[in-house]
């Protein structure tokens, strides 16, 4: 499956991830605390140095990534036009795209592996309730494996119906999918019980 | 033990993939992704802790940078946009959502369809509004305004998780953990 990280090299892709989300949640933060649009508007620049230096490639897909982002664009931007506060509107904005695009860099700078080697690190503390990081692991692992293997389900689901109708499936792929989430939960439960249990 | 950790899993993949289906077209017309039905699905189908359980577990796998919500998007940045709250909301309204299904003594379609009204769009839109106005610098009624384009599709959807869980009821009495 793709992720999100960067094929492109940077300097910031051999940071440790647990450095990278450190300074992001201090920057967010600080982001969150100015409310001056010329800091905004620095950070914002500040920000797209940052990509800068990633070369053009990297930048672009960092920019590719803010795409999402453009209906609150269009509305923060025509309602702050309507009510005639300029400034405040655009320190809004300011701060959205930068926020979202430094935890991007975040993202693109930083393999899933490590990434998720983070989440189970945090999520450390949780076996005091039960949760124990293998079985943590165990259920991202699932997730992963069953994600193509469900979308080609539904897919031949959706087929067979077209197969026996001029209509098209709709909402009653519905069904049989869940159906086969649930007995798919069933056969790898069993087959992990076969295994030695999920510990 | 097995069972309830695959069928979290199982269902975090489902909530992924109801996401990447391209737009499965529910109704004509409306273009809506079925991801928000997969959050409603979790709470009816497998209860309040097994379904809170399995929205985690996906938002945490987006957290790392997977780009499963819909639209392709993922990464640490959709938490840090306006649709932060949507996102903080996921699981609480899948709990609310199974705990209303586990709580009640009505016929199993009616109580889920009630439930994911409840959890599914009342409570998610309780967190997904309050993201926006705090994100957007807005009032809580102007970014009510916003999330509201999204109601009707939403309606849809938690009748659809209300069907879908009755058939499952009537298919497979005990796989319905929300009900066992």
């Amino acid at each position: 499956m793709l992720t999100l990280t960067s094929p492109v090299e940077t300097w910031a892709h051999r940071l440790p991830a647990g450095l990278k989300l450190g300074l992001l949640a201090l920057a967010t933060t600080a982001l969150f605390l100015m409310a001056r649009p010329e800091a905004l508007g620095l950070a914002a620049l500040v920000t797209a140095a940052l990509y800068a230096t990633g070369g053009a490639r990297f930048a672009a897909t960092g920019a590719r990534l803010l795409r999402p982002l453009w209906p609150f664009l269009v509305i923060v931007g025509l309602w702050h036009l309507w009510t005639g506060a300029l400034a405040e509107g655009a320190a809004i904005l300011a701060r959205m795209l930068t926020a979202v695009a430094l935890a991007n860099f975040v993202t693109m700078t930083t393999r899933l592996t490590d990434m998720i080697e983070v989440v189970q690190r945090i999520a450390r503390p949780l076996a005091f309730f039960g949760l124990s990081p293998r079985r943590l692991a165990l259920a991202m692992a699932l997730v992963i494996r069953f994600i193509p293997v469900m979308l080609e389900r539904m897919d031949q689901i959706a087929q067979s119906w077209r197969a026996r109708s001029p209509r098209r499936p709709r909402w009653r792929v519905l069904v049989p999918a869940t159906l086969a989430a649930l007995d798919d939960a069933d056969r790898a439960a069993e087959a992990l019980r076969a295994r030695g249990g999920a510990g | 033990m097995e069972r309830s950790l695959t069928h979290i899993a199982l269902f975090a993949a489902l909530i992924a993939v109801l996401g990447l289906i391209p737009k499965i077209d529910l109704a004509a017309g409306v273009p809506i992704t079925a991801q928000s039905l997969g959050i409603m699905l979790c709470g009816t189908v497998l209860g309040a802790r097994r379904g809170a359980l399995a929205v985690l577990l996906f938002l945490a796998l987006v957290a790392a940078g997977l780009p499963l919500l819909s639209g392709g998007r993922g990464g640490l940045g959709v938490f840090a946009g306006p649709s932060v709250g949507y996102l903080v909301g996921f699981p609480v309204a899948a709990f609310v959502t199974g705990w209303l299904v586990e709580r009640t003594t009505l016929p199993v379609g009616y109580a889920a369809t009630a439930a994911a009204v409840i959890g599914g769009i009342g409570v998610l839109y309780l967190f997904g509004i309050s993201g926006m106005a705090i994100m957007l610098g807005k009032t809580w009624p102007e970014a009510a305004l916003l999330g509201m384009a999204f109601l009707p599709g939403d309606i849809l959807k938690a009748v659809l998780a209300g069907m879908v869980t009755q058939s499952l009821a009537r298919m497979r009495p005990a796989s319905l953990l929300s009900r066992a």
